[in-house]
C-alpha cells in the first residue's frame, strides 16, 4: 500500500462510495468505515454532491401524494368503532 | 422521537382507544391508512382489494384492542394484522411475490454508470471523471411551488421501479416506516431490505439527475 492510499478518505474510491451511500445513511457502517466515508466526502466535491442528491431524493419522496381510504370507508370505520368501543358499548 | 417518548405516546393513544375515544381512532385511521394501502399491495393487486384489506385490518384491530399486550408499537401491531389479512387474501387471488428475495438479477444495475469513473490505468482509478462528476441540482425536488414537474418525474420513476424495490422505497421513504417495520412486514432480512432500498433510491436519484441535465440543456446552461 502506498502513502496515497493511506490518506484518510482515499482508502475508498468514488465508485465504492456510490454503493455504500445507503449503508452510510442507514447508519449501519462500522465506525471506521463511516469515518472513512466522511473523510472522503470532505475531500471529494463530486461525492459530497452525490450524497446530498440522495438525501434530496429521499426528502422529496416524503412529499409524494399518497392514496387514502375513501371518505365512506373512513366514516364506516368510525361508526364501527363507536358501536364496538364507544361508551355505550362498554361492558 | 426518542424511544421512551414514543412508548409513552403509544400507551396514551392505546388508553384513549380502549376508553372509546373516537377522535383518537379517526386520527390514526387518517394517519396510517395511506401507509397500510401501500403495504396491502404486497399481497393484493387492485386498489379495491387493498381498500378492503385495510378496512378489514382496522375492524380486526378494533375487536382486538383488549387483547393487545403492548409488546410492540401500535403501528407494528396493525401492520401485523394487515399482513395476516393480506396474506390470506393474496392466496385467494393467487398473487405471489417473493418478497424475501431480491428479484431478478438484472434489477441489480450499478448505482451509477461505470463510464463516469476513471479507468484502472488512471492516477485516480475509480474516482469521478471530470465529465462524470455530479453537478449540483438547481433546486431541491421537494420544494413544492417550484418543483411540481420534478415531483412528477419522481412519481413516474417510483411507479416504474421493479416491484420489490418500489415497495421498500415507498414504505420507507414515502410513508416513513422504519427498517425494522419493513423487514418484519415483508419478512425481509435487514441486508436484503437495504439492497432493495439502495437500488430503488439510486435509480430515482439517477432519474432526477437526467431530468435536471435535460432542463439545463434546454436553458442553454
Amino acid at each position: 500500500m502506498n502513502d496515497e492510499q493511506r490518506t484518510p478518505g482515499l482508502t475508498i474510491d468514488c465508485q465504492e462510495i456510490v454503493e455504500l451511500v445507503t449503508d452510510y445513511l442507514e447508519g449501519v457502517l462500522d465506525t471506521d468505515m463511516a469515518a472513512e466515508v466522511e473523510a472522503h466526502l470532505q475531500l471529494c466535491d463530486g461525492c459530497d454532491i452525490y450524497i446530498e442528491q440522495m438525501r434530496a431524493t429521499i426528502r422529496s419522496l416524503g412529499t409524494v401524494p399518497v392514496e387514502t381510504l375513501s371518505e365512506t370507508a373512513q366514516s364506516e370505520l368510525s361508526r364501527a368503532f363507536r358501536d364496538l368501543r364507544g361508551p355505550a358499548a362498554a361492558p | 422521537m426518542p424511544r421512551e417518548e414514543a412508548e409513552s405516546a403509544d400507551a396514551a393513544l392505546l388508553e384513549r382507544l380502549r376508553t372509546g375515544d373516537s377522535d383518537a381512532f379517526a386520527e390514526i385511521v387518517r394517519a396510517w391508512s395511506p401507509m397500510m394501502l401501500q403495504a396491502a399491495r404486497a399481497y393484493v393487486s387492485t386498489d379495491a382489494s387493498a381498500q378492503e384489506v385495510v378496512q378489514e385490518a382496522w375492524l380486526a384491530m378494533i375487536r382486538g384492542l383488549d387483547r393487545f399486550e403492548g409488546r410492540s408499537s401500535l403501528r407494528t401491531w396493525i401492520l401485523a394484522i394487515l399482513g395476516n389479512i393480506g396474506r390470506s387474501r393474496g392466496v385467494r387471488e393467487a398473487r405471489t411475490v417473493p418478497w424475501s428475495s431480491l428479484g431478478p438479477a438484472d434489477d441489480a444495475a450499478p448505482a451509477v454508470d461505470p463510464d463516469r469513473f476513471r479507468g484502472p490505468d488512471d492516477q485516480w482509478p475509480r474516482h469521478w471523471t471530470p465529465l462524470g462528476k455530479p453537478r449540483a441540482w438547481p433546486r431541491s425536488p421537494e420544494e413544492e411551488t417550484l418543483a411540481a414537474e420534478d415531483r412528477r418525474e419522481l412519481e413516474d420513476g417510483l411507479a416504474e421501479l421493479p416491484e420489490q424495490q418500489r415497495m421498500v422505497v415507498a414504505l420507507r421513504d414515502v410513508h416513513g416506516l422504519t427498517s425494522d417495520e419493513v423487514c418484519s412486514f415483508l419478512d425481509l432480512s435487514a441486508g436484503n431490505q437495504r439492497v432493495l432500498l439502495h437500488r430503488g433510491r439510486s435509480r430515482l436519484r439517477g432519474l432526477l439527475e437526467m431530468h435536471y441535465a435535460a432542463e439545463a440543456e434546454v436553458m442553454g446552461t
